[in-house]
């Protein structure tokens, strides 16, 4: 049983290899992946979107306020 | 709009934003990186459409039954919709600078989009040039028709039959060319329905809006009598 995992772990991987082996040929951003700075950007973006849904929040509990003014001046 | 498809918005964008800068995509020529672009890009004009089309949906219930309330919404999902639509046009000229050589290509799939958005700015102008009502509502119900009668056929049909670079038009495949075994279309589809929702969301809000400041003028008016 350990032999037959361990054939096929070993499969997979030369597997794997011979994919990345393929496609390496074409120059993308490897390195700002293997140094982490991709992690930067992300968390730039992540930044920016929370701040642009925090603000569309509030516009929203802004107009249930001024929802509830009118229909009480209404009264 | 219920809370739920808010929070359900959030989550998917979140989602898409880590997913589609961290999850592998296809290494490809020309394209390299700038193949994650179609992440935040297609989305825009896939939301775009998806307003437009409940544009005109609220547009024909407004011709069937003139309640103010249809016009509001009709108008505010085309103004959301023509918002992503700009968003699309100017991330797209971006990519085609890198992809293309130049952020104008005379790219029938360009054009198509340009000539589209125009189309639905005179909507607005029609609507800022009519001071009744009832007839702004009405005519402008009219024209949203005819403006989704002519998007169609210049985002999705003249570019498929003459020669486009854009992927998925003149013989050019789309996912086919790029996405080897569908990983792409788990993080686009779901960017898709993220930014629809949002845009549903800003909708809401803009209508209510709308009707707060029509009670405003009700409220302004029974106080002069």
């Amino acid at each position: 049983m350990k032999r037959l995992t361990s054939s096929i772990l070993s499969f997979l991987i030369v597997l794997g290899s011979f994919a990345t082996q393929a496609q390496s040929d074409v120059e993308m951003a490897d390195g700002m992946r293997a140094e982490g700075k991709i992690y930067v950007v992300v968390a730039i973006i992540l930044i920016i979107l929370t701040g642009l849904i925090a603000y569309l929040v509030i516009l929203d509990r802004k107009v249930t306020k001024l929802e509830k003014l009118v229909s009480g001046k209404n009264k | 709009m219920k809370t739920w498809l808010k929070i359900l918005a959030v989550v998917l964008l979140f989602y898409v934003h880590i997913g589609g800068m961290l999850v592998e995509v296809p290494r490809l020529n020309i394209l390299n990186e700038t193949i994650r672009a179609l992440y935040f890009h297609v989305p825009m004009w896939f939301g775009m459409v998806l307003l437009f089309l409940l544009s005109v949906y609220y547009s024909i219930r407004y011709l069937r039954n003139p309640v103010p309330e249809n016009d509001y919404k009709a108008v505010e999902y085309a103004n959301v919709g023509l918002v992503l639509g700009i968003l699309g046009m100017l991330t797209g000229m971006l990519w085609a600078n890198y992809a293309w050589g130049s952020p104008w290509h005379g790219d029938p799939k360009q054009n198509g989009a340009a000539i589209a958005l125009l189309v639905y700015l005179a909507y607005f102008v029609l609507r800022g040039s009519i001071e009744n009502e009832e007839q702004k509502g009405r005519l402008s119900a009219v024209y949203n028709i005819f403006a989704f009668a002519a998007m169609v056929p210049l985002i999705f049909i003249i570019p498929r039959m003459t020669s486009s670079m854009h992927p998925g038009n003149g013989g050019n495949p789309a996912f086919n060319m790029y996405d080897l075994d569908s990983k792409m279309r788990l993080i686009f589809y779901p960017a898709v329905v993220g930014w629809f929702l949002i845009g549903m969301w800003i909708v809401a809000l803009r209508v209510r809006i709308r009707v707060v400041e029509e009670k405003i003028v009700e409220i302004e008016n029974e106080k002069t009598y």
